[in-house]
């Protein structure tokens, strides 16, 4: 059930993507994609009424492998986000140099590709 | 878990709401509203370290777009492309749809964890997590398989972010020599 | 950085916040960097949040004054020392203990739970977190020193319906 709430979010970031003429909303949609498939990741890894992966001095370690939650998901999102964070900032870049040259952020106005 | 089924709807409104709004300011105000939301479920999922990251680079994120967008007097969207039509969205959101809800049937129920699918050999995962801090010495298991385990990975994300930014450098360079110019020659 | 004239930044209020909370959020960054084999947090986590600490003195005290604590020659030439720690580990890995990234400084089980523990994963910490945080306080700057080149006729408004 919370798999199809993710997707819907996932479906909601790409539409924005495929149906907006702001190159703004291009970019806004494609953040909230991030965050649905980021979401999607951890949910997946997730033990019931489990603890985080931080071991503490009085653990057992047995014990602590049989109640923690999955660690490579949680490392492999934490790349992601910082990765998103950098293609963010470029997309950002190419929308104020878009806007530079065309005047406008509307891309049914950018249509002549002059060098 | 009740919680984290309303944060997740929550996020769903806030999406909604970012997507089809006007007024670019607000779009970019909902955005953050979900990265928020984002932070605080990621909390409840057992992961403090992802949630830490994801609220402060979501705070970095509303200052780039803000900056950007802020100063330009561009803030009516006139709606949907025309060139891309009804249909051939609607196709494409669907695929999407259909294909997603045929992977949903492959995933673990939720709340048994993927790792437990395989009992013997152990994955990764279980390995990991027995043997993490006698191999490493760190406490921390997420940085332990950051760090030490797939370090490799790490050494690609910091390859990716610097190609990013030296990219975002190279596209604004020219216009910031300038401006940056002008300001110091208006003090001299 | 005394100047608290208002004629660019921000208000006063908030640069006499900024004067006494940049050093705090600095220090916070650098904890979470230092620490982040022991607590949640890491590299990534911590260099971003040096770079908020940096960018909140940019937008307090505007531009001009705001490059004299780190100016863009600075700024990145750190971003590529931290880079370069991050190669060196994993490099050094590789000749000394022959295999990539190898963990080499052995420590035992009384090390353990305290800061100098966990061999080269706190040098690959300080690493990464000086490359994040000198890389988004590089980006940011450039696109502030952007936003107001944009102005004059070269604006456009578009209005709802009208194609």
């Amino acid at each position: 059930m919370i798999y199809a709430l993710c997707l819907v979010l996932i479906v909601i970031g790409l539409y924005a993507v495929v149906a907006k003429k702001n190159v703004v909303k291009i970019v806004i949609g494609l953040a909230i994609a991030e965050y649905g498939i980021n979401l999607l990741l951890v949910l997946i890894g997730y033990r019931k009424d489990g603890c985080a992966p931080i071991m503490s001095p009085d653990m057992d370690a047995v014990k602590f492998a049989a109640t923690s939650v999955d660690p490579i998901p949680q490392a492999l999102v934490l790349t992601s986000i910082v990765i998103s964070l950098g293609v963010l900032a470029l997309m950002v870049a190419l929308c104020i140099r878009l806007y530079e040259r065309y005047g406008t952020f509307d891309i049914t106005e950018m249509r002549r590709l002059r060098g | 878990m009740e919680i984290l089924v309303l944060l997740v709807i929550l996020m769903i409104v806030g999406a909604i709401i970012a997507v089809e709004t006007s007024n670019l300011l607000s779009s970019i105000v909902c955005v953050g509203a979900v990265g928020f939301l984002l932070s605080i479920a990621f909390l409840f999922l057992g992961a403090p370290d992802i949630a830490i990251t994801q609220l402060v680079v979501e705070i970095i994120c509303l200052i780039i777009l803000i900056r950007a967008t802020i100063s330009r007097d561009l803030t009516a969207v006139s709606g949907d492309r025309e060139f891309f039509g009804l249909t051939v969205t609607l196709a494409v959101v669907l695929a999407v749809a259909v294909a997603g809800i045929l992977c949903l049937a492959d995933f673990p129920e939720f709340g048994k964890s993927v790792m437990d699918r395989i009992a013997d050999p152990p994955t990764a995962s279980s390995q990991y997590l027995a043997t993490g801090l006698e191999q490493t010495g760190a406490a921390n298991i997420v940085t332990a398989v950051l760090l030490d385990f797939r370090a490799y990975d790490t050494l690609g994300e910091a390859t990716v972010l610097f190609c990013s930014i030296l990219g975002a450098l190279a596209i604004l360079r020219k216009k910031a020599r300038r401006r940056t110019e002008e300001e110091t020659e208006g003090d001299a | 950085m005394n100047d608290l004239s208002t004629t660019e930044g921000m208000s006063l209020i908030v640069k006499t916040v900024t004067r006494w909370l940049k050093a705090f959020i600095l220090l916070f960054g650098i904890y979470i960097v230092l620490y982040g084999h022991l607590t949640p947090g890491g590299g990534f986590a911590g260099g971003v949040i040096v770079a908020c600490s940096f960018i909140l003195l940019n937008l307090a005290y505007g531009q001009r004054q705001g490059m004299k604590a780190v100016s863009l020659n600075v700024a990145g030439e750190m971003d590529s020392v931290g880079a370069l720690i991050f190669l060196a580990v994993a490099l050094s890995g590789m000749f000394v203990a022959g295999s990539f990234f190898a963990n080499f400084i052995e420590t035992g089980e009384a090390a353990r739970f305290k800061l100098l523990s966990a061999g080269l994963i706190p040098v690959s910490n300080i690493g990464i977190g000086l490359k994040v945080g000198m890389s988004l306080f590089l980006v940011f700057t450039i696109l502030s020193a952007m936003h107001v080149a944009v102005s004059g006729s070269e604006r456009k408004m578009i209005r709802r319906g009208e194609e």
